[in-house]
């Protein structure tokens, strides 16, 4: 069977960059599954998410291939595209206020794209919002209302309701709980999880939050400066980190399951794109890093004895006592 | 606000204005140099006699309250007077100008917002060579007033080329249409470049908004996107530059009606002030006051339909 999301060697240039902003990003999504990407801002994580769509800045060239239900996204032509964005993958955003029109109805905003694609009567593209609007715990009379008149919270559901319109096999979650408060947000990441098992959906979930992506994903991709550092099972990867990246990451996340000790922010900064890059990006912020790290640019291994997991670091083998521990007794 | 209220609220405020600008515009006749029966008995030997049977019949000589307070009884009751100059009531001689200018304006209308909405679109959703092309066009049409741009267009296309008339606002509809073509878009040619900037800008702005993204995130056709949303966000903006609009139509057509002769009601203003003929010149001064204010009434009226976010009464930014 295909996997729902397939990205392999995506690489994405943008106008004055020095290097690639994504470089080579290899990632997938089985039928069903929720995947976390994760990462310091500016890593690239929404590029990666909105590339899925083609949603590109523009003068954005890409390279590699990016199959959603096994069509390739980059190459298809425009009416394949809308019928992508329509019926197969669909997007939540970070911000639902800025996310949807204030002057048009939520109506119009959840059933347009259906109609305007000329395959769904208006009629019974209502009753579909009717339908999501339930699954996400809003009333009908939400479908004549503007956005003005909603909260944050509300505003959420109906923009996972109107992902929920084209019957999608993926759904992409770009934070989308950061601009909600604390309590909405455990409301909304709940919601997702729900719908996505009863719709039978794939998930990526973008987030900077470690603790949000242990507890709703089955795999987790850590990104960073435009590479995945290391991916594996969440559990795994979260107790046992391999990668200095992820450790440092996970000692600057507060845990509920470990109270104790001080979070220690990551030092330095990720590395601008003004400048090209040779070795492992991190290795500049790296306490562990060495003349090799400068100098070659670390391969995905797979980690001995654990299935599912890759890392880019020369000496994951070497550190992997001394990461783990540090994750755990920080 | 309810509808009603806010109605009635405006109503009495347009009344108080118009109130004002009456008394002003008299009030500024009443201080500028010159007589009325000295222009009307100019190239006559004027005995005084007749200079004080016009005075009297005008009660030209009466303080200003009194003059103030008949003239605006009369114009309660509809009346505006009689014209010193043409000597006939001011109401006839409006009524028999009006024809030409309403004609002249609606036509300048209707292309400002053809023309400035669509080049205005152009510019925005095309950009590049075509966005420049049309952005150096209206920075000239932005550039050149209305009385240049009469002269302009009369030399090329009346004297140069033929196709229009240069002079008179011709009788029945179509000859009137024709003869108007120039005049009114001499009339309309800054607004057009003007309402194009505005609309290329305001949709510009609307285009950076993420909401934009998310709409084409779901698979909308490209136009629609541009039509539902982008142009649709910008209608706000554009409505509140109505009054602006046509008040520059109202005022600008006195200058392009007295270039191309056309007799209609700015080219009688015009004449009227030379020969400072005071029934004229505050009839038509309250008339272009009492339509600007109607035109904004109007627009604060539609804004709440065009954007939900605004309540009547109270003007809002739209995104
Ligand atoms: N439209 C654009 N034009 C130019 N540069 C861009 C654009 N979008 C993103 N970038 C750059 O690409 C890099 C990756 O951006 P991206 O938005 O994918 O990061 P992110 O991981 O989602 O960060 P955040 O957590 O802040 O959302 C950043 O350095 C950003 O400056
Ligand atoms: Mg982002």
């Amino acid at each position: 069977m295909t996997n729902t999301l397939e990205i392999d060697g995506l690489r994405l240039h943008l106008p004055g960059a020095a290097r690639p902003v994504l470089a080579g990003i290899d990632l997938t999504v089985g039928a069903r599954e929720t995947v976390a990407l994760v990462g310091e801002s500016g890593s690239g994580k929404s590029l990666t998410s909105r590339s899925v769509l083609r949603l590109l800045p523009p003068g954005a060239t890409t390279e590699g291939r990016v199959a959603v239900q096994g069509q390739d996204v980059l190459t298809m032509d425009a009416k394949q595209l809308r019928q992508l964005r329509t019926h197969t993958a669909a997007m939540i955003f970070q911000d639902p206020r800025a996310a949807i029109n204030p002057l048009r109805r939520i109506g119009d905003f959840l059933t347009e794209s259906l109609r305007l694609n000329a395959d769904t009567p208006a009629q019974q593209a209502d009753e579909r919002a009717v339908r999501m609007l339930d699954a996400v715990g809003l009333g009908e009379r939400v479908l004549r209302q503007y956005p003005g008149q909603l909260s944050g919270g509300m505003l959420q559901r109906v923009m996972i309701a109107s992902a929920l319109m084209g019957d999608p096999a993926l759904i992409l979650a770009d934070e989308p709980t950061t601009a909600l408060d604390v309590t909405t947000q455990a409301e909304v990441v709940g919601l997702l999880d729900d719908l996505r098992e009863r719709f039978g959906t794939g998930l990526l979930f973008v987030t900077h939050d470690l603790g949000l992506a242990a507890a709703i994903s089955d795999r987790v991709y850590v990104m960073y400066a435009g590479r995945i550092a290391e991916t594996g099972p969440a559990e795994a990867l979260f107790d046992r980190p391999r990668h200095p990246y992820t450790a440092a990451l996970l000692r600057s996340t507060p845990r509920l399951d470990a109270p104790q000790g001080r979070l220690a922010a990551i030092k330095g900064q990720p590395p601008s794109l003004k400048e090209e890059l040779t070795g492992c990006p991190f290795a500049a912020r790296c306490p562990f890093a060495t003349q090799a790290c400068a100098e070659e640019l670390p391969p995905h291994r797979p980690v001995p004895g654990e299935p599912d997991r890759l890392v880019a670091c020369h000496h994951s083998d070497q550190l992997a006592d001394q990461l783990a521990g540090s994750a755990a007794h920080d | 606000m309810t509808f009603l209220r806010f109605t009635l609220r405006r109503l009495a405020e347009m009344a108080a204005t118009l109130l004002a600008a009456s008394f002003l515009i008299f009030g500024a006749m009443y201080l500028a140099p010159g007589n009325p029966a000295s222009f009307l008995l100019s190239g006559r030997s004027a005995s005084p006699e007749a200079l004080k049977a016009i005075n009297d019949q005008y009660h030209l000589n009466d303080p200003f309250w009194e003059q103030y307070l008949r003239w605006l009884g009369q114009v309660l009751h509809g009346d505006f007077g009689r014209s010193i100059e043409y000597r006939t009531p001011v109401n006839t001689l409006l009524a028999a100008r009006l024809p030409s200018t309403l004609l002249l304006v609606a036509m300048a209308l209707v292309l400002v917002v053809v023309l400035g909405l669509a080049l205005g679109w152009i510019g925005a959703v095309r950009g590049g060579a075509t966005d420049s092309t049309i952005l150096v066009g209206t920075t000239f049409a932005v550039g050149t007033p209305s009385f240049v741009a009469a002269v302009l267009l009369q030399g090329l296309f009346s004297v140069k080329l033929g196709w229009f008339p240069s002079s008179g606002s011709g009788a029945g509809l179509g000859s009137m249409l024709w003869h108007l073509t120039l005049p009114a878009l001499a009339l309309a040619l800054y607004l057009i470049g003007m309402l194009a900037r505005v609309t290329r800008s305001a949709m510009l702005e609307v285009m950076g908004h993420e909401h934009v993204t998310v709409t084409r995130s779901r698979g909308v056709p490209e136009r629609a996107v541009i039509r539902r949303h982008v142009f649709r966000n910008t209608l706000g903006t554009v409505l509140t530059m109505g009054g602006l609009i046509v008040s520059t139509l109202l005022i600008c057509t006195v200058l392009v009606e007295t270039a191309f002769s056309v007799n209609g009601i700015g080219q009688l203003l015009d004449l009227s002030t030379t020969t400072k003929d005071f029934p004229v010149v505050q009839a038509i001064s309250l008339i272009i006051v009492g339509i600007f204010m109607l035109v904004n009434f109007v627009v604060d009226l539609l804004l709440p339909l065009v954007d939900p976010r605004v309540s009547l009464g109270t003007r809002g930014a739209s995104a």
